[in-house]
């Protein structure tokens, strides 16, 4: 069993709760222990640091110093947004003048800076494409094409970051493959979807994640996976105005990596929160299923068909 | 002894921040100084005649000058006190320019700084014994390692010069780099036509040797007398026998071998001959591709060869050769693509380098000259050439420009038009660097009569949508983004140090910069020569080149290699260690660190005993620091006057 300190983040406690759910089950399925960090605060999100570097540090630190006294190999969080605000914490507490004041500012300073990745960092690298393939023989999301979509921030800056390739990252894809799924070349894979500027400019955002969702699905994407709550709001709750802008209709479900990667081990519908995606994932169901009726071989058809039922 | 001190005022340089009067008139109360100046150009020739008439005069037996860097002017002043008669190791030089007045502002330090350091020079000096070189005869052959346009002009000049050439090349043909381009810029000529019969007298040259698949293995002696190991690789024919025919390639089944001419755009049987005008032209198997060494049977051309040159058996072999003089010439490789993920190369089957551009337009290419994409065959009407890749940028450690891809661009757009007449050309750039003869109306040649669109900046993506590719960029002046869809991207790659490149320095014990780039003994006045003496450089291994520059230096190599083998005998350094053969204690200590070779173990009334080879010697001194006993002395760097410079620094 391996010990990581979790930081669900805000969004994992409200507007993506299934990827908080899911990343929790599929977690305890592949023997990764979650010890949630007690008494966590917001990390400031995109807000803090555009203002002050100095008061967003002292947010994510109050954090690292309490994951810190948590017998954990590191610090994880689902949250890119999160995961840049504490990696770049930890990377602007090495000048050691900016940890002092840093320090000045919280109750308990931050010592030793741990180690802090993502939960999708932790799943390619502790458990693996291989382990992964090795343990779903049967390739169970066999059929199903998907566009994997990391967002900017996910890898970026890389010397911050310091995880996968910045302009071409490929963590999610090897998973993806693992499991069965067939991964389309998706061009926009670091591309912005407009992020937060969906308050103050719609217009942006529908543009932006326009294009993603245009691009995927001339590519004959079933689905999008993303490892973003942000991103994936955008694509999956605003593909109509997506719409009107781009003068098509789209019909795509956007999963987190996840939700897909629990479908695949079987995991129950409910701790997965399939039934919080906006766009019904029928269509991905239905892509697998008749792959699966296609090749009866398949030795875990019988288990997965009543869930993919219930779902479509 | 009588000692003159003559501190430089080098106009400002030093004058300007140290007080050279001052400098000279606290030099008179050194032990042994009976005169002292301050003057304004020691190295000009008013101020070497003042030390000329000061040794005169005053029958001076040695000369501290205080100025600048030994680099700089410790060979004139040598020869300036030489003229008075004096040995031309009785002289010291105090830097008092890079180590004092560049870096610092306060007079008064300065000043004190430079006092201090001509001190020592002085103190030195009182210990200094005159020294006499000795004369070694040359061997009057010369290796040229490389053999592109560079190597070639290097070593048909020398040739020419009726000295013996040794060609070494690492590929199984010569010709580098401008054997694969089709046409050269700004004249717009055949390369292979141009180059092709260079290529050809070097294979004709009763005086070239060619030693091609091959490498230089190991290299000792010093210069005049080098010895050089050179590795033959095997190329698994026997070529005294091959004709180069080309029956074998004909008939080849392994169709799928890499092919390293064409770039990797095509595919290559397995015994193959790079391209019609190869020198030598001569068959090389690929073992990683031919089946019978991937899969033991096969042997084709073995049946068919008339000559029955194949041999499957062939090993590697070395030969030494005697030289006096090295030419390196190693040249380039072109930038990695891939190492821009956004960019999509090495991904994308039709975002290519221009070098795979320059394949697709020459008529031996593999397309036979028609543009076509990899991907699909189907001929682009729409180019976007993207500028700058691997070049003056700093995130992928490639900050300097390579120079020549402004210019190859321009062509390349130029003889887009001229294949493919209703095409449109794009190029992003960053700017135009187009410095050399006719080289600016070429590029506006490209824009004003072929009508190529240039957009100034840079590109941040390239991405497929359907079968073309969107090239998203800024346009800098007009301060918006741009999006293009084109059929081909053609990435104009920078150059980098060839492969390899440090390993060859190290054993030519030469310098190379931190882009292994090998470096010039002095940037505008030596450009061609090393540090080390008798290893020159020509074309693009001491940097990004275009073909006039690199032919440029390939001759000046050679005329610096017929100068020196003008003379018969050259005289060595005799800053070399000696033994103190009492002291000597025979532990061979001395003989293992001597990174040279130059210390061996004799037998002195048996006992063993060291002994320097004094023509092997580089005067480096590290066993000197090594004896345990004192006993091995570097000549004018000896203990005592180490100690004596020590001592003038830490007065009380």
């Amino acid at each position: 069993m391996r010990n990581f300190a979790y930081y669900p983040g805000c969004s994992g406690l409200g507007t993506s709760m299934e990827y908080d759910k899911s990343t929790r089950a599929v977690c305890k399925a592949l023997g990764i222990n979650l010890m949630d960090i007690n008494d966590w605060s917001c990390c400031g999100s995109t807000p803090a640091h555009t203002v002050d570097h100095l008061l967003s540090s002292a947010l994510s630190g109050r954090n690292l110093a309490l994951a810190e006294e948590m017998e954990a190999e590191a610090m994880i969080t689902p949250c890119p947004s999160c995961l840049s605000n504490l990696k770049g914490t930890v990377h602007r507490l090495s000048d050691r003048g900016f940890r002092h004041k840093v320090n000045n500012l919280l109750e308990k300073p931050v010592q030793r800076t741990m180690p802090v990745k993502s939960v999708l960092q932790i799943l390619d690298e502790e458990v693996g494409s291989r382990e992964l393939a090795e343990r779903l023989p049967e390739k169970p999301l066999r059929g199903l094409k998907v566009a994997t979509y990391y967002g900017c921030i996910m890898n970026r800056p890389p010397e911050v970051m310091q995880f996968d390739d910045h302009e071409h990252p490929m963590a999610m894809d090897r998973l993806m493959q693992a499991l069965g799924a067939e991964v389309l070349p998706f061009p926009l894979k670091v591309e912005c979807c407009g992020a937060s500027f969906g308050i103050p400019r719609k217009d942006v955002v529908a543009t932006l994640s326009g294009r993603l969702l245009d691009t995927a699905q001339a590519l004959g994407a079933h689905a999008m996976v993303t490892a973003c709550p942000l991103c994936q709001m955008n694509l999956d709750l605003r593909q109509g105005q997506a719409a009107s802008v781009m003068g098509k209709e789209f019909n795509m479900p956007v999963f987190y990596y996840t939700q897909l990667i629990g479908v695949a081990l079987g995991l129950p519908q409910k701790e997965l929160g399939l039934s919080k995606l906006c766009v019904k994932p029928s269509i991905a169901f239905d892509a697998m299923r008749s792959n699966r009726e296609q090749e009866p071989v398949s030795k875990s058809a019988g288990k997965k068909k009543p869930e993919t039922k219930e779902n479509s | 002894m009588k000692i003159g001190v003559f501190v430089c005022h080098c106009g400002s340089n030093i004058a300007g921040t140290v007080d050279t009067a001052r400098v000279a008139k606290a030099a008179m109360e050194f032990p042994e100084v009976t005169f002292a100046s301050d003057t304004m150009y020691a190295c000009s020739e008013p101020g070497q005649d003042a030390i000329v008439e000061a040794i005169r005069e005053k029958g001076l037996d040695g000369v501290v000058v205080a100025s600048c860097t030994p680099r700089m002017h410790e060979p004139t002043f040598r020869r300036t006190v030489e003229r008075a008669g004096l040995n031309r190791y009785m002289f010291e030089m105090a830097n008092i320019r890079e180590h004092v007045s560049w870096i610092g502002k306060d007079m008064e330090a300065n000043t004190n700084k430079a006092i201090e350091l001509t001190r020592i020079a002085a103190e030195k000096l009182r210990r200094n014994q005159p020294l006499y070189p000795k004369q070694f005869e040359i061997n009057k052959r010369v290796l040229v390692v490389g053999g592109g346009v560079a190597g070639i002009q290097a070593a048909l000049d020398c040739a020419d010069g009726d000295r013996e050439v040794v060609l070494v090349e690492k590929r199984s043909t010569i010709g580098g780099k401008m054997a694969k381009l089709d046409k050269t810029f700004p004249t717009v000529d055949c390369s292979s036509c141009i180059l092709g019969p260079k290529m050809v007298d070097v294979a004709q040259h009763p005086k070239i040797t060619l030693y091609a698949m091959s490498e230089v293995e190991e290299v000792g002696g010093y210069v005049g007398n080098f010895e050089v190991k050179i590795k033959k690789k095997p190329a698994y024919v026997n070529w005294d026998l091959c004709t180069g025919c080309g029956l074998c390639m004909e008939k080849c089944p392994a169709k799928k071998s890499t092919d390293y001419f064409n770039e990797n755009l095509g595919k290559t049987t397995a015994i193959n001959i790079p391209f019609p005008q190869a020198i030598p032209k001569k068959a090389v198997i690929d073992p990683d591709f031919c089946r019978q060494f991937t899969k033991g049977k096969c042997s084709v051309c073995a049946k068919l060869c008339p000559t029955k040159a194949i041999d499957f058996e062939q090993q590697e072999e070395f030969v030494t050769e005697q030289v006096g003089a090295i030419v390196a010439a190693t040249g380039y490789d072109v930038f990695d693509i891939s190492k821009y993920g956004e960019y999509g190369g090495g991904r994308l089957p039709d975002v290519i380098t221009s070098l795979q551009y320059e394949r697709l337009l020459s008529a031996s290419g593999p397309t036979g000259g028609h543009v076509k994409r990899p991907s699909d065959g189907r001929e682009p009407k729409t180019v976007v050439f993207v500028q700058c890749v691997g070049s003056r940028d700093k995130s992928v450690g490639r900050p300097y420009c390579s120079g020549f891809c402004c210019m190859y661009t321009a062509k390349q757009a130029i003889l887009t038009k001229d294949h493919i007449p209703d095409s449109d050309s794009y190029v992003f750039y960053m700017d135009i660097r187009a410095p050399g003869k006719m080289y600016d109306e070429f590029t506006r040649r490209a824009m004003e009569e072929y009508g190529t669109q240039y957009v100034r900046g840079r590109v941040s993506m390239i991405y497929p949508k359907g079968d073309k590719y969107v090239v998203r960029g800024a346009d800098t002046l007009l301060g918006t983004q741009v999006e293009l869809e084109a059929d081909l991207v053609v990435l104009a790659a920078g150059a980098e140090a060839a492969v390899g490149a440090p390993q060859l320095a190290e054993k030519l014990r030469i310098s190379y910069d931190t882009y292994g780039f090998y470096m010039e003994s002095h940037p505008k006045l030596r450009p061609v020569e090393t540090n080390t003496a008798g290893v020159y450089l020509a074309g693009a291994c001491q940097g990004p080149k275009d073909i006039p520059a690199s032919v440029a230096q390939g001759s000046a190599a050679a005329s610096k290699v017929l100068a020196m083998f003008a003379k018969d005998k050259l005289e060595n350094d005799p800053v070399i260690s000696m033994v103190d053969i009492n002291r000597c204690i025979g532990c061979g200590k001395c003989i293992q660190v001597c990174p040279f070779g130059a210390v061996k173990e004799v037998d002195f009334r048996g006992q063993p005993k060291a002994e320097v080879i004094e023509t092997v010697c580089q005067g480096c001194g590290i066993c000197t620091a090594t004896c345990p006993q004192g006993a091995i002395q570097l000549s004018h760097f000896t203990d005592n006057q180490i100690l004596a410079e020590v001592n003038a620094l830490c007065q009380p």
